[in-house]
């Protein structure tokens, strides 16, 4: 479905390219894959190069064998990818539900509202006039940030850490959200998380590290890779340490 | 009334028909019609041009619309309304004004607006401006609103420019007693090289007063605004001002806000804020399909919500 043919991304500094993707070959058919690897290691720079919020310097991106490197962000929306932001944005005036409204192509009701925002575990009633603004938490946004991705149904959704800034309560309640997802999505999951829970419940574990794929499998060849001493993902290192 | 008017009279104060209450519609400078009430009378001013308004005390639940509708070119209308609400009411007032200038020569509407409103008394009043036209003469609205509440009485002020005035120059002033409340909430945007100016001064002399006067503004083009916000806390009182505007090509925009506090126990806050449309904003709406064009729409629609 998904496949990434040397893909190389180069940033200047002080005069000097860095390389922060180096040749990046990957080819992706299951319904859920995991990127995880050390803060820093490219992660989230190729979820977003396939979103085609950033460039590639290099390489060729194809979606169901169609070429897509040089297609705009609304372009690959449009193709079938979304994308669910490491840190939500905010807007003023802007509620929850214009955004799911805009995610599903027209304006919905509150049971719509309600089919989406109760799978991330929030009331329909409550939140569908809220403004995507300061006065919702971190980890409110996060999961309206989910379901408005959940309510556009693509072959495709990346979701970058979406565990990040979630409390435990939520992320408990998170998980069985991506334990789910595959049924009411239809479409595949690409998730970066460094969550030990989440890694478990993917068919396939890509490891990115230095811009590089250092490792990939399925959960039961990576995980003992991850956990073993490795310095490849420290956060997880330091947790079962 | 033509179809022009009628769509004037949609534009500014939501009218289909003639509204229901009581109402005074000033076309062209003339009067284009009006109905009084049991609560609420209109008497045209013996000297100068204007209307006075009497609301009596206790009046719950009724509206009064006083749209001014112009749509011939070359008018210029300086109007004075004063409006004495009683004692315990509760009404929504919608004013407004649409021109619609097909000619070459300016249309101009200056309103004077003086609200007394009474104790205990709640008043929800709205004002929009719109102009239209194909001809290249200015549309012009230089209102001036003057308002004195008395305890314990409330008003909530909306007032929305979002389309076709080439020049405005809006002065609101307020004076609260003790335990009043004002909310004003301002929405403008403009483009091309209109240029729209608004200077609020609010004094909050009496105590446990409160003031809220919030603008957000979209510029566009190579459009000019002017935000001037003055409040002085002369009591016990909390008075916020904020100013939020969007700046998009080469337009201008100042934010002037200003605090004055005369006693120890006066909390004023002022807030201004002119930046331009978050990249990360449009990007989000983009991953959901919209297009770059699409989703300033989008953001710019919400902001003036």
């Amino acid at each position: 479905m998904l496949k990434l043919e040397n893909v190389c991304y180069e940033v200047d500094v002080d005069g000097e390219s860095k390389g922060i993707l180096k040749n990046i070959n990957l080819e992706i058919d299951e319904r859920f894959v995991a990127i995880t690897g050390p803060n820093g290691g490219g992660k989230s720079t190729l979820a977003r190069i396939i979103a085609g919020i950033i460039t590639p310097t290099s390489g060729k991106i194809y979606l169901d064998g169609v070429d897509i490197t040089d297609m705009s962000v609304t372009e690959r929306a449009k193709a079938g990818i979304s994308f669910a932001f490491q840190q939500p944005v905010r807007f003023k005036g802007i509620t929850v539900r214009d955004l799911i409204s805009i995610a599903a192509g027209g304006d919905i009701s509150v049971s719509q509202a309600c089919a989406y925002l109760s799978e991330v575990g929030l009331c329909a009633k409550e939140y569908i006039d809220r403004e995507i603004n300061a006065s919702l938490s971190g980890g409110e946004l996060k999961r309206i940030e989910i379901a408005t991705v959940m309510a556009r149904q693509t072959k495709l959704s990346i979701f970058d850490e979406p565990e990040a800034g979630i409390d435990l309560w939520s992320f408990n309640n998170l998980i069985r959200v991506f334990e789910n997802m595959h049924e009411k999505l239809g479409g595949s999951i690409m998730i970066i998380s460094h969550q030990e829970r989440i890694l478990a419940i993917a068919d396939r574990i890509i490891v990115v590290s230095a811009g590089e794929v250092t490792a990939e499998g399925t959960k039961d060849e990576i995980m003992p890779y991850l956990l073993g001493g490795s310095s490849v993902c420290s956060t997880l290192e330091n947790k079962f340490n | 009334m033509d179809a022009i008017k009628k769509d004037l009279l949609m534009k500014v104060a939501d009218l289909h028909e003639v509204p229901q209450g009581a109402y005074n519609i000033r076309e062209n400078g003339k009067l284009g019609g009006r109905a009084v009430t049991e609560n609420i009378n209109i008497v045209t001013k013996e000297a100068g041009p204007g209307i006075d308004i009497y609301i009596k005390d206790g009046t719950k639940k009724e509206s009064l619309h006083i749209p001014v509708i112009i749509s011939e070119t070359g008018v210029s209308d300086l109007v004075y309304n004063d409006f004495y609400v009683g004692e315990n009411c509760d009404v929504v007032i919608v004013a407004g004004c649409g021109i619609h200038n097909t000619g070459d020569e300016k249309s101009e509407h200056d309103g004077i607006h003086t609200f007394h409103v009474g104790k205990n008394s709640r008043v929800k009043y709205v004002e929009k401006h719109y102009g239209d036209g194909v001809g290249s003469g200015d549309n012009v609205m230089n209102p001036t609103t003057v308002i004195y509440m008395e305890e314990d009485s409330y008003l909530e002020m909306e007032t929305v420019q979002i389309k076709g005035i080439t020049s405005t120059d809006r002065k609101t002033s307020a004076v609260l007693k003790d335990g009043a409340v004002l909310e004003v909430h301002e929405k403008i945007m403009t483009n091309g090289t209109q240029f729209a100016k608004t200077d609020f001064v609010v004094d909050l002399d009496g105590e446990n007063c409160s003031a809220n006067v919030v603008s957000r503004s979209v510029a566009k083009d190579k459009s000019f605004q002017e935000f001037v916000s003055e409040i002085k806390g002369n009591n016990r009182c909390t008075g916020h001002t904020e100013c939020d505007a969007i700046i998009m090509d080469d337009a201008r925009v100042v934010a002037v806000p200003k605090l004055e506090a005369a006693h120890v126990d006066a909390s004023l806050i002022h807030e201004a804020a002119i930046g331009k449309i978050a990249g990360e904003q449009l990007t989000k709406l983009m991953t959901l399909g919209l297009t770059e064009a699409e989703a300033e729409e989008h953001i710019i629609k919400g902001f003036l919500k």
